[in-house]
């Protein structure tokens, strides 16, 4: 036994006085042992490396693709001018650009209140029946293909008015978008401590006051986050608006009319033979990403804490 | 509305002015603010506070003391109905605040606890709002004829804070964050806090458990300074604090009291076995 714990690079104060059993279990962990663990812990932590790497490749590889396509594409008239019929040069997608905006605005007037709602109330009444079979029916919506929600809303919104319209197309997207925000917010209440809680209750908060002034507002800046997330998931979908919103190759901003929107113009003009067309496709997936970008950076800004407390 | 009268008999007329009462002779008997009265508290199936009764006396320091899981912190929750507010748990018997039984059908939760203030084991300052706003948290949701002004609300707000010797280190900087105040500094605004809507009595659930020597010496001192002022009732795991600043003593175990005197007694000539064995360290 000596001569093995002599190998042992553990501080040789740790052996000296410990009980038996102890002794006995660190003599037993040889040199050997303590090299084949480390070598064991490099190759783990590698891998997680790795992994975090390829799981960031995507991204970067679209990026570099969309610039290296669309990029000579986008120049000012691309915000300002309208579409152009095929063969002319030039135009740009501005009714596309503006209408996605007014779809997710649509979207989130309609989506925001209601999800933030009910994923205050899945978070505050997380025991009962109501709300487990809410929470259920949320995640199943959530899991439910987009291209069957626009079915839906087409069925619902289109067919009995007898023409698409930005509100049917923003109604879906915010069938879309609820469920998401459900979620977030009903993770980000969770967060919040009971004893925080407990302490309005304590100072004679009533039960609604202390969940919308002290437990909502505490858990803001994740809900912000967590709906932004949202915001950039179906401000990029397709499906729903293609029985809904149908897109417009004119400028259009009524709810009651079809609008264009960015993603619904990507992949009709990159379904087309014409070279022109198709680096404009490029350029609008680029502002797409790039606008998600920018919301992004925008809601954080606005949301930053003033003391520095959650968001990140 | 009767009850809102009922309740604020007591109650210190003016908001910012600590009521110094004259003071009566050590031992002489004083009106009762709060009394328990065959009061059982459960979570679910399992009671954990046992046909309790005692009596606090109006502007003194009463600790609780106990082991474990005793049911005191439960039994302090009971006194200004937080016990409630978890799933499954409820209240048999009565708790009397003034004379007039919290549990009572006609009263509301939040009139009692604004008249009960708490303060909790780790400190709980709001963290979305400046130390200001901790302190006026209570006052700004009083209805509106008794909320105060925004410039009596700076007032009381520097009283409070004074009074939980927290304003000299935080008066030049009232809109900066809460939780960047030490942990003994958001425990005293915690106290603030509560102490700002003036109420009758001040539950404390081991206010210093989390912090350090110097922090829970300074909560010590505010306590004793606290006396007289307000009724005080603390739950305490170190006998020696019970000792230190309490008048009157309350031993319990596996949710019964088991003794209730004045601190001097309990922690010198313990009537019962089982404090002696508690207060000399056999076990707990």
């Amino acid at each position: 036994m000596a001569t093995t714990s002599s190998t042992v690079s553990a501080p040789k104060k740790t052996t000296g006085g410990s009980p038996r059993p102890y002794r006995d279990a660190l003599a037993a962990s040889t040199a050997r042992t303590l090299r084949r663990r480390r070598v064991t812990n490099h190759v783990m932590v590698g891998l997680t490396y790795l992994a975090a790497i390829i799981a960031t490749i995507p991204l970067l590889l679209i990026l570099a693709q969309l610039i290296k396509r669309g990029g000579a594409s986008l120049n000012w008239d691309f915000f300002t001018k309208m579409p152009m019929p095929p063969g002319e040069t030039g135009g740009g997608m501005a009714n596309a650009i503006v209408g996605t905006g007014i779809l997710v605005l649509i979207a989130s007037i309609i989506g925001l209140p209601v999800g933030i709602g009910a994923g205050l109330y899945l978070a505050e009444q997380r025991g009962s029946r109501l709300a487990t079979v809410v929470r259920f029916l949320s995640d199943v919506l959530n899991g439910l293909p987009s291209i069957v929600l626009g079915i839906f809303a087409w069925h619902m919104l289109v067919r009995p008015f007898r023409h698409f319209s930005a509100l049917a197309g923003g109604i879906a997207l915010a069938a879309m978008m609820v469920p998401l925000v459900t979620r977030a917010t009903e993770e980000m209440i969770r967060l919040v401590p009971v004893s925080l809680r407990e302490a309005a209750l304590a100072l004679g908060y009533t039960k609604w006051r202390t969940s919308l002034s002290v437990v909502l507002r505490t858990a803001l800046p994740g809900i912000v986050t967590g709906t932004l997330v949202a915001v950039a998931r179906i401000a990029g979908e397709t499906a729903p608006l293609l029985f809904t919103a149908f897109g417009n190759n004119y400028w259009s901003v009524s709810p009651t009319q079809p609008i264009a929107a960015l993603p619904m113009q990507i992949y009709n003009y990159a379904n087309t033979p014409y070279d022109e067309w198709v680096s404009q496709a490029w350029a609008g997936a680029l502002v797409l990403i790039g606008l998600v970008l920018v919301i992004s950076i925008a809601a954080r800004w606005a949301t930053r804490s003033r003391f520095g407390f959650g968001g990140d | 509305m009767p009850i809102e009268a009922a309740l604020d008999q007591n109650a210190t007329p003016e908001a910012e002015q600590p009521v110094i009462e004259q003071r009566p002779a050590m031992g002489a008997e004083r009106p009762i603010c709060i009394a328990a009265e065959s009061l059982d508290a459960y979570f679910g199936a399992a009671r954990v506070v046992r046909d309790v009764s005692f009596a606090v006396e109006t502007g003194r320091v009463t600790a609780i003391i106990g082991p474990s899981g005793c049911g005191k912190s439960t039994l302090l929750r009971c006194l200004n109905r937080m016990h409630e507010t978890v799933p499954t748990a409820r209240v048999e018997g009565e708790v009397r605040f003034n004379g007039r039984d919290i549990y009572e059908r006609s009263v509301s939760a939040i009139s009692v606890r604004r008249h009960i203030g708490m303060v909790f084991q780790r400190p709980t300052p709001f963290p979305t709002m400046s130390i200001r706003d901790n302190v006026a948290a209570g006052l700004k949701i009083l209805p509106r004829d008794e909320r105060p002004s925004r410039r009596d609300t700076d007032g009381i707000v520097e009283t409070a804070l004074r009074r939980a010797a927290l304003w000299d280190e935080v008066s030049d900087r009232l809109g900066a964050s809460a939780v960047a105040l030490s942990g003994g500094q958001q425990q005293r605004l915690c106290i603030a806090r509560a102490l700002a809507t003036s109420p009758t009595a001040l539950l404390l659930d081991e206010p210093t458990a989390s912090l350090d020597p110097i922090s829970t010496q300074r909560v010590e001192e505010l306590v004793y300074e606290l006396r007289e002022q307000i009724t005080i009732i603390i739950v305490t795991h170190n006998m020696q604090q019970a000792a230190r600043i309490s008048d009157r003593t309350a031993f319990m175990l596996m949710g019964e009291l088991i003794e209730y005197g004045p601190t001097n007694t309990i922690f010198t000539a313990p009537s019962d076995t089982r404090t002696e064995a508690y207060i000399t360290g056999r076990f707990g």
